[in-house]
Formats: C-alpha cells, sequence, structure tokens
C-alpha cells in the first residue's frame, strides 16, 4: 500500500463527461446531495460586437476534484472529535463514530472535499477506494475515466511521472494545505488566482457540483 | 472552494422527491404508477391484490452477503459507442456496475469504458418507471389509462388486430415506427426496424411499410450522395487526422455525442499524436473544443453553407482552388464542365463569383452579415484550409438537421472538393468521421419485405393523417409512386419518437390522439416513456441485463464484440423482443414460421456457429464467450474513403451518373424541376445558401429573437437515462443562453425561464454562460416531455418548440431550425 496516496488530473485530456462522478456514487452508493468526486467547469471571457459579427476571447475548461488528502490537512485540525484524521494509508478520513456533525472540516476545507449526509447527520469524503487499493486495484474515479485523464500513485512516483504543474484557476493556492493533487493545465486554462471566469474566480456550474 | 447551499439551488440537491420517488398506491385495486416529476401518471384499472411489489423493483441494495458474481454486459444505446459494462451481482441484484479493465489499454485496444450513462445503468434498470405487465388501454388514448392484462391475451387481441389491420388496409398500412433504445445487439436490437424480431414477424405475414435515413442523419444521408454518389458518403478513419496538418470540424462534437472511453481514446490519438491543430465550428464552446481544440469559430445555426460559399470565394480569386484535382475528378465547377444543356451562368464558380441568377458575390463580407463570423476571419480561415496539405474537413450532425441541411452537407463537402483532399490520408470528405471496422457476426434473420413501399423516417405523420397527398414529388415517396394505405397499425419498440424525439409534440398530439385515425398503436419498451401514453397496448419488454445477446461496434483501429451475460431476472412480467413476437405468431398461426423451432438461446448458439466460421479466433463455445465478456481486434490501417477513386478514377469511378464527383447535380436540377414542395422550399442542384424561415436571418427574428438548438447532453442519450437522478444531479438540464443575452432580459445563472414560441412552451433553468453564441440558445435534446396543466412543459422538452414540417429533399427533421424567445420564468 501507498503511505502518500496522490491523485494526477490532467485538464488537457478532461470533457467534463462526469464519469468519475457517477462511477464514485455507484461504488460508494452516495445519496442525492453527496459528492465526493466533483467536477468543476472554468469558463469566461468576453464578448465584443463588431459591425458583423463578433469577437471573443472565450475559454473553458474543467477540473475534476476530490478529496485531495493533503499534507496539510486543515480539515482534520478543524475537526473537534479527532474524527476526521489521517489513517496509515495517509488516507484522511472520518471516523463516524466519533463525528458529532458539526461540518467544522467542511468550512476549514479550500476544495469542499468533505461531504454532509443529511440523512445520517455525519460528515463522509473521499476514502481513495481504499477496498480497491487493497486488492490492488485503481480508485473507482481512475479506473472510469473515459479520457484517461485521472491516475493515482504514491505522491513521488507521481511527480516523477508527471512532473510539477503550476496551479490553475479555479483552484485555490496550493500553499495552504499542500495537496496531494498534481494537476496538468488545459490548453485553455488560466493560472491559479485568475478571475477572467464568468463569475470572476468562482466556478461557472456551482448547480452541478 | 466555493459551495453552493443558496435556496435557489435546484431541488435535486435537497429534495428526495425530485429523484423520481415511486409512489405506487392501491386504490381499491387499481394501482396508480406516478412520481413527482414523472410525465404523466398511468392508472392501472383491475390490477389485481398482491401486484404493489411488482409495482415496485428493487434498488440494486443488497443488503445479504451472498457471493458476488461479475458479469459481462453493455449499454447499447444510440450514442455512436456501445460500451463494456461489468456488472457485481449479488442476490441476484446488480449491485454496482464497473466498466472494461482488461489489457493494457494502449491504442488499438483500448478499454471499452463507458461514460456516465452506461454507469448509471442500475438506476435505469431499477428505474421506478419500469412497465410491470402487459397492459391494454381502457381510456381515450394518451390519457394514461390502462387495465392489466395476460401476455396470452396480448398477444390474442393484438394478433386479430394485425390481421384485422392487413385484410381492411393492406400490409402498407403497418409501421414500424424509429426506435434506437437498444442498439447494437444481436436479438433485442431495436435498430434499424427492418433488422428486428418485429420485421421477421411482418415478413412472415406479407411485410410492412418500410422507412429510410434517421432522425441523427436525415438530410446528409440524402443530400450528399448527390455529391459523391452512393447511399452514403463515406469518410475516413478519425484516426488519420493524426496525419493532416489542420482539421476543421464544422458542428462536430464527438465529446459530447460519442462519449465513450474507446472513442476517447481515438479522438485523442487523432488529435495528439502529432498535434493537429483542429478549429471548431460551432454555435457552442463544446466539450470537443474544451478536450481537443485550439479555436473555437462561434457561428450561427445553419449558415455554414454560407461560410463555405465565403470561403470557396477566397479560394478562387485568391487561386488556391486545387485545379488539377478539380478538372480530373469534378463536373459543374465551371461553365465549361457544366453538362451539355445546362444553362449559362450554372456552375459552382459562377454562382460563388455573383455571375449565376442571384448576381450575389459570395463574399466574405456577404457570409459576415450571415454566419456572425467577422469576414477577416473568414479570409483567413480560407487561406488556412487551402494552404493545409492535407486537411481534416468534417462535418458532425448536427448542422444538417436544419432546414436546408441537404445544401448544407453538400457545402462542407466541397471545401474538400475545391482544395483536393478526397482520397487522400490526412485528407476527408467534409463528412463526419468515418464509424470504424466491425467484426461480421451473424446476425439474426429477419427475411426480405415483401413490400418495397418506403417514406422518411420522419414524415410517417402524414401518413396518418393523409396519406392520399403523399407521392414520390410531394413527399419522397419510394419504391412506389404513391401510398396506397394510410398507417392504421404502428410497432413501437424501444423507442420514443412517436412524440418525445419527434418534432412539434404539441402538433403532433391531435394526429396521435385520434383512435380513429391511427387503429392500433403497440408499444414495447422497458419505461414508461412519455411515447407510452399513446400505446393501446403496452407491453413490458426487458433490459439488454436481463437476458442473453451479445453487442458489436468498432471504430477506426478497432472493432469488438461484448457478450452480454443475463444477469439478473427479468423485472416482473417483462420479456424480450423474440418472445413477444413468438407469442403473437403463435396466436397468429406462424409460430414454426417464426421460431423455426428455435428458443432466443438457441438462435444465439446458432449465429455464434456460424459467426465463428467469419471470425475463427471467438471463443469456442458461446458459454465461453460469456464467461470472456469482450473480443476485440486491432486493425493497423486507417480508413481512406474514396482512395480507389483517386488512384484511378476510370477504373474505380463514383457511383454518381457521371461517375464524378457532381459539384452541379443534374439529378438534383431534374427534381428541382419535377417535386412538388411546400410553400418556400427550395432543392437546388449547387449547394447553394437558402436561409430557413426560422433562421439567421429571417424576418421572424423581430418577434422571436433567439435562434433554439437542441445539443447533445451528458444527461442523456437522446432520451435514455433521461429518468435517472444520479445524471440529473450531476448534469441537470439547462438552456445554455449567452451573458449579453441573459443580461438583456435580467436572467441570472439558475434562474427559471420560460422558453416559447407560437408552438409550445418549456420552462427550465438558465444556464448562462460565454460558452454559446449572443443570438442562440440551446436546450439540450432527449428531456422527458412533462406538461402542466396549461400543457407547458415543465422539463426542458425541446421538442415542444420544433417544427413539424419536413425539409425539402430529404423529408427530414428540422430540428436546429427554431426561433424562439425567453423570458424569465
Amino acid at each position: 500500500m501507498i503511505k502518500n496516496p496522490t491523485f494526477y488530473f490532467n485538464s488537457d485530456l478532461c470533457t467534463g463527461c462526469k464519469t468519475c462522478m457517477i462511477a464514485c456514487i455507484d461504488k460508494h452508493n452516495l445519496p442525492v446531495g453527496v459528492m465526493w468526486r466533483r467536477v468543476l467547469e472554468y469558463s469566461g471571457g468576453d464578448w465584443m460586437p463588431l459591425e458583423q459579427g463578433f469577437a471573443h476571447n472565450i475559454f473553458a475548461y474543467y477540473v475534476s476534484l476530490s478529496c485531495n488528502h493533503c499534507e496539510n490537512a486543515v480539515c482534520t485540525t478543524a475537526c473537534p472529535t479527532q474524527a476526521m484524521h489521517k489513517d496509515g494509508y495517509g488516507i484522511v478520513s472520518v471516523d463516524a463514530k466519533r463525528c458529532v456533525g458539526c461540518r467544522y472540516c467542511e468550512w476549514n476545507c479550500p476544495y469542499g472535499a468533505p461531504q454532509f449526509d443529511e440523512e445520517k447527520k455525519k460528515m463522509t469524503k473521499c476514502d481513495f477506494c481504499k477496498d480497491n487499493l487493497e486488492q490492488g486495484q485503481p480508485p473507482a474515479c481512475v479506473a472510469a475515466c473515459p479520457c484517461r485523464a485521472l491516475d493515482f500513485g504514491e505522491y513521488d512516483d507521481i511527480v516523477t511521472q508527471y512532473g510539477l504543474h503550476e496551479s490553475i484557476a479555479p483552484l485555490p493556492r496550493p500553499e495552504f494545505t499542500r495537496p496531494r493533487l498534481i494537476c496538468a493545465p488545459n490548453r485553455h486554462s488560466r493560472p491559479q488566482g485568475s478571475t477572467a471566469g464568468m463569475r470572476g474566480a468562482l466556478i461557472s456550474n456551482p448547480e452541478e457540483v | 472552494m466555493e459551495k453552493n447551499h443558496t435556496p435557489e439551488v435546484p431541488e435535486a440537491r435537497t429534495q428526495p422527491d425530485h429523484c423520481l420517488t415511486r409512489r405506487a398506491m392501491l386504490k381499491g385495486g387499481a394501482v396508480v404508477l406516478a412520481s413527482s416529476l414523472f410525465p404523466f401518471s398511468i392508472e392501472i384499472f383491475n390490477a389485481g391484490p398482491g401486484d404493489e411489489a411488482l409495482a415496485a423493483p428493487g434498488t440494486g441494495a443488497s443488503t445479504g452477503r451472498g457471493e458476488e458474481k461479475i458479469l459481462w454486459n453493455s449499454c447499447n444505446v444510440n450514442c455512436g459507442s456501445r460500451c463494456a459494462l461489468r456488472l457485481r451481482v449479488r442476490d441476484g441484484k446488480i449491485v454496482q456496475v464497473e466498466t472494461d479493465n482488461t489489457g493494457d489499454d494502449a491504442y488499438g485496444r483500448q478499454q471499452l469504458r463507458a461514460c456516465p450513462r452506461g454507469r448509471s445503468m442500475r438506476q435505469r434498470v431499477y428505474a421506478k418507471e419500469r412497465i410491470p405487465y402487459p397492459m391494454r388501454r381502457v381510456g381515450k388514448r394518451g390519457e394514461g389509462k390502462f387495465e392489466r392484462i395476460t401476455w396470452e391475451r396480448a398477444f390474442t387481441e393484438i394478433g386479430a388486430r394485425l390481421s384485422d389491420t392487413i385484410f381492411k388496409y393492406s400490409n402498407e398500412s403497418v409501421y414500424l415506427n424509429y426506435g434506437t433504445g437498444a442498439l447494437g445487439s444481436t436479438m433485442g436490437k431495436s435498430w434499424p426496424p427492418a433488422a428486428t424480431p418485429v420485421a421477421r414477424l411482418m415478413n412472415l405475414l406479407g411485410g410492412y411499410l418500410n422507412m429510410y435515413a434517421d432522425y441523427s442523419t436525415c438530410q446528409i444521408t440524402i443530400g450528399m450522395p448527390y455529391l459523391y454518389g452512393g447511399s452514403w458518403v463515406d469518410s475516413n478513419s478519425l484516426s488519420d487526422m493524426a496525419n493532416s496538418e489542420l482539421a476543421v470540424f464544422f458542428g462536430n462534437n464527438p465529446s459530447e455525442t460519442r462519449m465513450s472511453g474507446c472513442k476517447a481514446a481515438t479522438l485523442q490519438h487523432a488529435r495528439f499524436t502529432r498535434n493537429t491543430r483542429t478549429i471548431i465550428i460551432d454555435p457552442r464552446y463544446t466539450d470537443t473544443m474544451v478536450s481537443v481544440g485550439d479555436e473555437w469559430i462561434p457561428i450561427r445555426p445553419g449558415t455554414d453553407t454560407a461560410l463555405c460559399a465565403a470561403l470557396a470565394h477566397v479560394m478562387i480569386t485568391e487561386n488556391l482552388v486545387d485545379h488539377p484535382f478539380i478538372d480530373k475528378y469534378t463536373i459543374g465547377y465551371d461553365e465549361d464542365s457544366l453538362p451539355a444543356g445546362t444553362p449559362a451562368g450554372s456552375s459552382y464558380k459562377s454562382y460563388i463569383l455573383g455571375k449565376g441568377p442571384d448576381k450575389q458575390a459570395k463574399t466574405p463580407a456577404w457570409a459576415a452579415a450571415i454566419t456572425g463570423i467577422p469576414a477577416p476571419r473568414i479570409e483567413k480561415l480560407a487561406r488556412e484550409i487551402a494552404g493545409a496539405k492535407p486537411c481534416f474537413i468534417c462535418q458532425g450532425w448536427g448542422p444538417q438537421r436544419t432546414t436546408n441541411g441537404e445544401n448544407l452537407s453538400r457545402a462542407v463537402g466541397m471545401l474538400a472538393v475545391l482544395t483536393g483532399n478526397v482520397g487522400i490520408s490526412g485528407g476527408n470528405t467534409g463528412a463526419r468521421e468515418n464509424g470504424g471496422y466491425s467484426l461480421p457476426m451473424v446476425d439474426f434473420p429477419t427475411l426480405e419485405n415483401p413490400v418495397k413501399t418506403s417514406l422518411s423516417c420522419f414524415n410517417w405523420y402524414q401518413a396518418i393523417d393523409d396519406y392520399t397527398s403523399m407521392t414520390a414529388e410531394t413527399a419522397g415517396i419510394q419504391g412506389r409512386d404513391r401510398l396506397i394505405a394510410p398507417i392504421k397499425f404502428i410497432w413501437n419498440y424501444a423507442g420514443n419518437c412517436l412524440t418525445n424525439q419527434h418534432g412539434g409534440i404539441n402538433q403532433m398530439h391531435p394526429v396521435l390522439g385520434d383512435e380513429s385515425k391511427c387503429e392500433t398503436i403497440v408499444v414495447v419498451d422497458t419505461t414508461l416513456t412519455p411515447s407510452a401514453r399513446y400505446a393501446d397496448y403496452l407491453l413490458p419488454g426487458c433490459t439488454n441485463l436481463e437476458e442473453p445477446d451479445w453487442t458489436t461496434n468498432g471504430d477506426s483501429n478497432i472493432a469488438y464484440v461484448i457478450f452480454d451475460n443475463k444477469a439478473i431476472e427479468p423485472y416482473g412480467e417483462s420479456k424480450g423482443i423474440y418472445d413477444i413476437c413468438a407469442g403473437v405468431a403463435k396466436a397468429m398461426g406462424i409460430e414454426q414460421e417464426f421460431t423455426e423451432g428455435r428458443t432466443e438461446y438457441q438462435w444465439l448458439e446458432h449465429l455464434y456457429e456460424q459467426s465463428r466460421k467469419n471470425i475463427p479466433e471467438l471463443p469456442p463455445t458461446l458459454e465461453a464467450a460469456f464467461k470472456r465478456g469482450v473480443f476485440k481486434k486491432y486493425f493497423p490501417e486507417n480508413h481512406i474513403a474514396y482512395k480507389a477513386f483517386r488512384d484511378n478514377p476510370e477504373a474505380s469511378p463514383l457511383d454518381t451518373p457521371s461517375g464524378k464527383i457532381e459539384i452541379y447535380s443534374p439529378r438534383l436540377a431534374e427534381l428541382a424541376e419535377t417535386w412538388k414542395l411546400a410553400p418556400g422550399q427550395k432543392i437546388t442542384p449547387l449547394p447553394e445558401w437558402i436561409d430557413s424561415p426560422e433562421g439567421a436571418t429571417s424576418p421572424l427574428r423581430k418577434t422571436y429573437p433567439l435562434q433554439l438548438i437542441g445539443h447533445h447532453y451528458k444527461q442523456r442519450t437522446h432520451s435514455t437515462y433521461g429518468n435517472c437522478s444520479w445524471l440529473q444531479e450531476v448534469a441537470p438540464q439547462e438552456l445554455w443562453i449567452n451573458t449579453l443575452d441573459a443580461a438583456a432580459r435580467g436572467i441570472q445563472l439558475g434562474d427559471k425561464v420560460k422558453v416559447f414560441n407560437d408552438r409550445g412552451v418549456s420552462l427550465v433553468r438558465a444556464k448562462v454562460t460565454p460558452r454559446i453564441m449572443p443570438g442562440v440558445v440551446s436546450l439540450p435534446e432527449g428531456a422527458w416531455h412533462t406538461p402542466n396543466t396549461q400543457g407547458e412543459d415543465t422539463n426542458g422538452c425541446v421538442n415542444v418548440l420544433t417544427l413539424l414540417l419536413p425539409t425539402a429533399l430529404a423529408k427530414g427533421n428540422p430540428h436546429h431550425s427554431n426561433l424562439v424567445e425567453v423570458t424569465k420564468a
């Protein structure tokens, strides 16, 4: 088993199809409103009417995001009951017995990774498909991706294989939590911190995630 | 990261009711099947006691700890992909759906990974809208009142009605309606109708009225062969784009229309192997633009013909045309190569340069006003296309689904002709990329239809309403001069084109609802679709997960068979289409002729044995094949369309009257003279620009200023999967509207809006986005028609807004030629 589980995501290949989301929902039987993986759309630019037709500088791309099992997992430090913790595999996990449903972890996570189960009143989140890893199988989202935009592995191996990349919008600054996420940019992507999106620095599809 | 928990967030996130909660209630012996968002409730009388269990399919969540099996099956709906599913089955229930995980996933043997639709299969199989048992209509047609009947009674009564219809009105009054809910399989397939068990049954009874073309491609199917000949225009493999200097996609959007892992691997291979620059010309900044596009050129819907004419103008005036190619391989380019007897000024060059009858030079400035693309960009694009040797020019099927889509399909083809890109590696014909290789698996024999009469898949409703007006010249009837009978009996198997996926839903209702017109409608489906409301007999088909079968497909460098295991028992009393047709055959005294003494499984064994003769590498037995699950074959060679013609046009002429590419089509010139068209319609021997009455330059834009299209959407494959809450949650139905148009109407992201024209009203939420051109809105096709008490659709069903009038030449569906207005609801 790996010690620093890391996701790789190549935005250049992603079509925003959301198979990763559905594979996750199906495997984990997630209730409506709980999405351990989410596909963010970031799009923007302006239309300039001309005498005939339009000029434009429109752009759009997607970022598929789950829990990044951060090196500095602020969700765990925010948790008053130690329910949110890093397990022996380096996977950020919730101990449901300890969770009191206060949602502090959710408020602290800059990625929106912890997902509250309204019915059980407990926090839930991506468990990196620990059961799959134990059997030598990839996480459901990685195995599902029709565009081969997702991969996973030990942090150092992923960095060796894919290199380090500058963070892109609408991801938050990585220095906050040091996410175990390597995200390669799209041809059309804008740098982290860009406000060129139609809702500034915010995502374009809030209703879908 | 932003989280949105504000109250205007769609109910899908917070209210379980939105996800189609089943309410099966016993009401004095009657069962009501309904749900909060379901298109209609059906009342089932005399349902009998104890049937509430039948009406409540399982969730797929197994509580037992029984042994888990993994069984192969497929998602075989109508997207052009077919994907492998690996079903985890426990205690007779599917508990999880995985996909192909075999091999090293290298290109050519890539994994057949399913998209979010296929991965939602559990929700489709265990849907609350499954049809539990055979039913017969008791109320008025369309009212939704049914009574439960036995299969025996259904077979007997349907048999009697068939005999009666054939006796009174002839075999040509029986129609097999278009249905693509089960596509690519062998025994269970619903498309083409002529390849289904229903066709075999009808052929044994003397035949049925045929159809030609399909709702996806009517205009290109019928129109484009006038340029290249044959019955379908060929094209290069998409993989061959890797050998191109430039790729230009006219409305081609494989990343949204064919979302499978097989096709995605091909597209990435095509685009990234040699980093082929790719230009996307589309009203929307599509997901294809996101994933492979380098530049987006937004264009007004249906105006590609004008753009192509202006590109030709630049190529001609700047001497960029490949004249040696034109001289050797084409007719009708200039006045010298027109067929004898053609009026002067009829050539393509004359048309483009303004020396034809319209005296209008098709300059970039002329096209800019129509297309919305600035003239300098058109000039540059012409030079880019002509300068790229070779250039992969293709068109998707969206642009041709417009009022003059036949001409549009040829106009795009002309760019490939003018630049000499036909018949060479790295080039293309201007048609959509080639469908790919296929394996010669033997099909179920459906026998020959003694009836040769055929009509377009889209204008069958006229044959219900007024068949006497339908002739070869007025309605494109083939095989006869005119229809000899009205449609009186419809088989509607695994299709939603009775209403939802047809055009003009509100205008269709009086045609379908009148029981004196079409006298019998038999609907066979797994699910209570909006079309099912018009059934006289509503029969439960089983899903492909509930019977054994196999499914075939392929792509640029791969072909494969997926062996579909029977994973679970059929829901309720549902049956496969073979057994249903065998039941009707038995009731009509032709069981032996229909079955030849074989069960469905015995047919599969028989066909498998024959298939093994074609493909000796297949597993030795069908049983072994079902265990193996998927069989793939790698084909390294890219297909090059019309290569033999290019290499030697004398020895391998095209299948046109001249044997050459017919830029000017004498055949169309003749149809233009002889056919009787609807007012304002036109057939032209050249691919001329003619706007739609509801197009970019229409005066009607004063009333309805926005052009409406209906793109393919990741939530559904057409209307299949439209009832699955997971997909509704991750990809909610929404109207794409440009930021400028939204601002002018005070519409914000997520607002509920009303989309309307004279034909109907649809209520839906707005996706305010810069990713669609100003002046254009798009309502993704396939959402299930859900009228409220005022008759307004409440679910974003685009076909309450589309036009029912068939196009001039193909008699096809102009689904993207609509004008509407949008206001805040």
